[in-house]
């Protein structure tokens, strides 16, 4: 998929290799990147998912980055039915009953 | 060319902080070890009635107390005869951000626009995001917001997605970062680059903004009730909650006993790639609560202004599923849906009240928004996901990271006493250490005294078992 110039997109960067970290860290964060994500319009005339990138941001602000979604969306919700849960209510209300 | 490597940009830390905050903290400075805390809230600040004239303007305060008599006639069921101690809650949610961070927001932009900044930045993962970002939109500034919030995999945990949300929503640029205390790295390369203001948490005007909430509480009941609450219960991790609140409520005369109360997360890291998403709570937890208590001065400014263990009377901490019950209980007897992470001290509270008289009074002082992701549902979705167990039963045989146990029954709601003494012990510990001293003067025996809360004779007796000549 293309994105094109102005695009709304979502970019993601390494922002410290491992080796570039901090000293105190525990060992399983010490083997992997520092990572980020940042959003913005694009700059570039058009670009392919996975290609590097510039794009200014909400505030104006210009971040370098691989292009990975074109138009992102926030796909977080309100869960699956978690049955453990039922018994809370109905138990309260019977305890205040009696 | 400017270094920007992590130990080149963290050597210019002093002075890229002393340009983003507006505040020459070395002016403080007195003993080895002591600083005139006091005299940096007086300077730097602002007095009550600024705080509350500017929250006024903004929106921000003013929230309803409500008494929780369904939750209290609860308590009184498992509760001794005679026990059972009134429960309020005051429904910070109400604010314009939907928590009580809008109050430290409200005075941190404010001043960053006196000082005539063009925008704020905040490092925060939780309800202070939405607060920054709300308070730049009214006030007129640009926004970053940078947050700790996926692990190594890309997953993130759905509380922290929908602060990213809300903090979009209003207008900010929304940074996010994998776990990691470089965050603060990217922090420090933002402000340079921006020339923006630092909205930390942790400035006198940010906890000064919190006094107003202290200072309310006691108005309140004295105006309904006549008299002030005997204790207040405030969820802890980075202690400006707790601090504000209690300095507002010293300045109105209270004499309310302090209880902090954090989730149990203990076992688990919390710089932990892997255990990042073993936990359900991304705040209000032992793994902030404990260290920022022993040792305030962690956070992103030189000398924090919230220093909770100058006000605590006991701290007590709960597992996790009993504030996940606690929040599903509030909606059920209660009829309002708040978010989990603002119910710990309410989980809390429902143990406490069980100890006190039931003439007595005990308030909960915030609530939290809810909505996707941040949420009972979508959190224990999200837990079971990441291979931890739902269980019912007694949760004393919660294990953070492996399980999540709800109370079989209201009586299994249970806290733990932290014992405050020997987390003095480790502050004086803490305090000693950072300067690699052998000996401490006159002032900072005076400063340990006020940081513990406590006596002479402890600290000097702490300072003995050091090694520690004074």
């Amino acid at each position: 998929m293309k994105a094109k110039k102005n695009d709304w997109v979502r970019i993601h960067s390494i922002v410290l290799n491992v080796g570039e970290r901090a000293e105190s860290l525990p060992e399983d964060t010490k083997k992997v990147p520092l990572e980020m994500w940042d959003k913005g319009f694009l700059l570039d005339d058009e670009a392919e998912i996975g290609q590097e990138v510039e794009i200014e941001t909400y505030i104006g602000r210009k971040v370098k980055g691989k292009l990975i979604e074109i138009n992102p969306y926030y796909k977080h919700d309100f869960g699956k039915s978690v049955p453990e849960l039922l018994y809370i209510g109905r138990q309260a209300r019977e305890i205040l009953r009696k | 060319m400017i270094d920007n490597s992590y130990e080149g940009v963290m050597s210019r830390r002093p002075s890229i902080m002393k340009a983003a905050v507006g505040i020459d903290y070395s002016q403080f400075e007195s003993g080895k070890i002591s600083f005139d805390y006091e005299r940096m809230m007086r300077e730097t600040g602002y007095t009550l009635e600024e705080m509350q004239k500017i929250q006024a303007k903004m929106g921000v305060g003013n929230t309803p107390l409500l008494e929780l008599r369904n939750i209290t006639e609860l308590a009184r069921k498992f509760a001794p005869a005679g026990k059972g101690a009134r429960i309020f809650l005051k429904d910070e949610a109400c604010n314009p951000s939907g928590s009580f961070k809008a109050r430290r927001a409200a005075t941190a932009c404010y001043h960053a626009k006196k000082l005539g900044f063009k925008g704020v930045i905040a490092a925060t993962s939780g309800n202070y995001g939405a607060a920054v970002a709300s308070q730049a939109a009214m006030q007129g500034l640009d926004c970053i917001i940078v947050q700790e919030c996926y692990d190594s995999k890309g997953v993130g945990q759905p509380e922290i997605i929908e602060k990213a949300r809300a903090c979009e929503a209003l207008g900010a640029e929304v940074l996010q970062l994998t776990v990691g205390p470089e965050l603060f790295y990217t922090f420090l390369r933002l402000l340079e680059e921006t020339g923006y203001f630092n909205a930390s948490l942790y400035t006198p005007f940010g906890i000064a903004g919190v006094e107003t909430l202290g200072y309310e509480l006691a108005m309140q009941f004295r105006e309904r009730e006549g008299r002030d609450p005997d204790a207040v219960v405030v969820t802890n991790a980075g202690g400006g909650n707790l601090t504000g609140t209690a300095r507002g409520l010293l300045k109105a005369g209270a004499e309310s006993k302090i209880i902090a109360a954090s989730v149990d997360l203990s076992g688990l890291h919390m710089a932990s790639d892997n255990e990042f998403n073993k936990k359900s709570f991304t705040t209000g937890h032992t793994g902030f609560g404990i260290p920022f208590t022993t040792w305030p001065d962690r956070s992103d400014v030189p000398r924090s202004a919230a220093r909770p263990l100058r006000y605590l009377d006991r701290y007590v901490t709960i597992n996790q599923g009993s504030v996940f019950y606690m929040t599903e209980l509030l909606a059920q007897l209660e009829g309002l849906e708040r978010g989990p992470a603002g119910n710990t001290a309410l989980a809390c509270a429902f143990a406490v009240a069980q100890e006190m008289d039931e003439n007595q009074i005990i308030v909960v002082q915030e609530t939290e928004y809810t909505g996707a992701g941040k949420h009972i549902n979508p959190q224990l979705t999200f837990a079971k996901e990441n291979g931890i167990e739902i269980l019912i039963g007694n949760p004393k045989d919660e294990i953070p990271g492996k399980n999540i146990i709800l109370p079989e029954n209201p009586s299994l709601v249970k806290i733990t006493d932290l014992d405050v003494d020997k987390t003095r012990k480790s502050f004086i510990k803490n305090a000693v250490a950072k300067v690699e001293i052998d000996r401490v003067d006159e002032r900072d025996l005076e400063f340990l005294i006020a940081e513990t809360n406590s006596t002479k004779e402890f600290v000097e007796k702490a300072l003995k078992n050091l090694n520690i000549e004074f």
